[in-house]
């Protein structure tokens, strides 16, 4: 039996914009297990962003409930997240987000810094064969394509061991052809080595390759069907 | 890769500004170093002069203690006149080590400064002199011939100025006099140096002041008995005693008000700096908002990112503090050249005068004004949350 690596109920995460209350993530309920590989899709403001952010654990939650690896981050104070997410959680960005002064596997060393693992070189090299960067390493990223910046992104998310990662919008900014091999290394990471993996994406041929696809529409989840409308 | 590799290769992103900000650091820590080798430096050279005059106590004619002091230094008093009487007077007292008599004249030369003028200085002397000064030492020639001798001895650097050999012939202006090189003295970095000397008979010939004398040096056998000697003396009409000791104290207080002002500027060029490098730091943090909450997104702690900013800014200082340190050690030359053409008295020797422990000393100050400089900005990056700075970043 597969153990839920994320149990929401009820998840539910207000902004005040102004007066106004936004619901960004209204209700939601959802069971993630290791190992899935799960797309999330929607319009734009549909709250996929917010609901990753709350999984990801980088924001408090308004109410409702959210157990990640069975512990309960309801009330865990904003600054105690970094305790949960740090070589837990793997965070890949639409804007890849890549400290622009330090080289590919500098990014990725200073990762490991955070997240207080030794640096070996050797494995580092095996990771930046994995994504497919083995031949640049020293680069920085203004000197790499979309592509590449995003495989970089890709090494220092894994090169934590995390439990599951989150993906918001990773090949948002990519071409078609650069985006299908992003979304490929995802999908054997998966597949090889059993990561769990949320991903949010407009792109409807890519999230119908994941194992599942859950909609979204104003914070709360659709079926597929309504979603189709 | 460490915070430390973090914070140096942020510094390299935005070369100009990191560059601009360290040249802000650096001038504040060079105008700390001058100013803290010219105290060093002045001190020193003051204390130089007055032991090198031979005599801790000065005997003029009553006037200014101001003016004495400052003239007093430049050779022998001010140019107020006593009476030679008061010499036989006292040259007798029992509790005299060594006395001598001195008589100092100026005299306008238009052809010094390449033509602009200046004032060369006279004084006449006896043996006595040399026996307060054992060492002043003949570079050639030597002692007048004669106590009335139309001779002079040339300070070392009056002779150098002037080309002077042993047996050329001297004019004072104004005065239709022809002198003989008599002797010329080694450097001794006094102000003897500048002096023309004269035999004391002679000078008061040419200058006209027959049986007088601008000042008595006087050394005593025991110090300790300053206080007395000068109350006894205290009843002679028209003359004052000042001790050495008293015009080292007056000369510091003139140059204690000028150094106020001076600390005032090293200050604000202090307060300037620090709130420059504030400024770049908390620009660099807002630029890098996105940055900052990424790193918090992978795991760093507050403390993480508050050392990559404190360290940056600690950087920036210590770069500036090195090179404020250089150029201070460059530049002193220059400043000390400006400073002697505004100070009220200015000493021979060096001025400004950079200890290694300065050095130390700026340099720590240097890295103080990192850590201080630094927290509010680190403070800040590091207060940030981690989606917000993502998101405000893009
Ligand atoms: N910090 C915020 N303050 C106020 N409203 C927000 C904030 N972040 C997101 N929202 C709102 O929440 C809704 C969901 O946004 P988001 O999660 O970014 O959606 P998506 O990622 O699917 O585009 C939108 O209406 C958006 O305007
Ligand atoms: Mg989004």
């Amino acid at each position: 039996m597969k153990k839920p690596v994320i149990k929401a109920e009820g998840l539910t995460k207000i902004y005040i914009r102004g007066t106004e209350e936004v619901y960004a993530v209204n209700g939601i309920n959802l069971e993630i297990n290791d190992g899935d590989f799960i797309a999330l899709m929607g319009p734009s403001g549909s709250g996929k962003t917010t609901l990753l952010d709350l999984i990801g654990c980088l924001d408090n939650i308004s109410s409702g409930s959210l157990e990640v690896f069975g512990k309960d981050v309801s009330k865990v104070k904003e600054n105690k997240l970094v305790g949960l997410r740090r070589g837990h959680i793997g965070f890949i960005f639409q804007e890849f987000l890549l400290i622009p002064s330090l080289t590919a596997i500098e990014n990725v060393e200073l990762s490991l810094y955070f997240a207080r693992r030794p640096q070996e070189r050797k494995k580092l090299l095996q990771l930046f064969d994995k994504v497919g960067l083995g031949h640049r390493l020293n680069h920085l990223p203004k000197e790499m394509s979309g592509g590449e910046r995003q495989r970089v992104a890709i090494a220092r998310a894994l090169a934590v061991s995390p439990k599951f990662l989150i993906a918001d919008e990773p090949t948002g900014n990519l071409d078609t052809r650069s985006s299908q091999d992003i979304f490929d290394i995802f999908k054997k990471i998966n597949k090889d080595e059993g990561l769990t993996i949320i991903l949010a994406t407009h792109n409807p041929k890519l999230g119908s390759q994941a194992d599942r696809v859950i909609y979204l529409k104003d914070g709360r989840i659709i079926s597929k069907e309504d979603a189709s409308l | 890769m460490n915070l430390f590799s973090v914070a140096l290769k942020n510094l390299t992103r935005k070369k100009v500004r990191t560059a601009l900000t360290i040249g802000g650091v650096a001038i504040a820590i060079a105008v700390l170093v001058s100013l803290w080798g010219f105290d060093t430096g002045y001190q020193k050279s003051l204390n130089n002069d007055i032991d090198k005059m031979g005599y801790q106590i000065l005997v003029t004619a009553k006037g200014c203690p101001y003016e004495a002091a400052t003239l007093m230094l430049q050779g022998g008093g001010g140019l107020r006149y006593m009476n030679e009487a008061v010499y036989q007077k006292i040259t007798g007292d029992p509790r005299i080590d060594k006395i001598t008599p001195q008589l100092v004249a100026t005299a306008y030369d238009t052809t010094k400064q390449e033509g602009r003028g200046g004032i060369s200085l006279y004084m006449g002397i006896e043996g006595s002199y040399l026996t307060l000064k054992p060492w002043s030492k003949f570079k050639s020639g030597k002692w007048f011939s004669s106590t009335d001798a139309n001779e002079a001895i040339m300070g070392y650097e009056v002779a150098e100025y002037e080309q002077r050999a042993v047996g050329d012939k001297i004019f004072i202006p104004g005065r239709n006099e022809v002198l003989t090189v008599a002797g010329i003295f080694e450097r001794n970095g006094t102000q003897d140096d500048g002096i023309i000397f004269l035999p004391l008979k002679t000078a008061q010939k040419i200058f006209e002041v027959p049986d007088k004398l601008t000042g008595i040096g006087i050394k005593l056998k025991d110090m300790r008995e300053l206080s007395k000697f000068e109350e006894d003396l205290y009843n002679e009409p028209g003359i004052q005693v000042i001790s050495l000791a008293q015009v080292k104290g007056t000369i510091l207080n003139l140059v204690s008000s000028a150094k106020a002002m001076t600390n005032s500027v090293a200050l604000i060029a202090v307060i300037i700096a620090v709130i420059g490098v504030v400024n770049t730091i908390l620009m660099s943090v807002f630029e890098r908002t996105s940055e900052i909450g990424v790193m918090k997104a992978i795991g760093a702690s507050r403390l993480d990112i508050f050392k990559i900013i404190w360290v940056e800014t600690t950087l920036i200082c210590i770069f500036g503090g090195i090179l404020g340190n250089v150029i201070a050690l460059v530049g002193g030359k220059t400043i000390e050249y400006i400073l002697k053409q505004v100070l009220p008295y200015a000493p021979k020797g060096h001025l400004v005068v950079i200890t290694p422990h300065i050095l130390a000393l700026s340099f720590f100050g240097a890295v103080i004004m990192g850590f201080i400089a630094g927290i509010y900005p680190a403070f800040r990056a590091s207060s940030m949350k981690p989606i917000e700075a993502i998101r405000k970043g893009e």
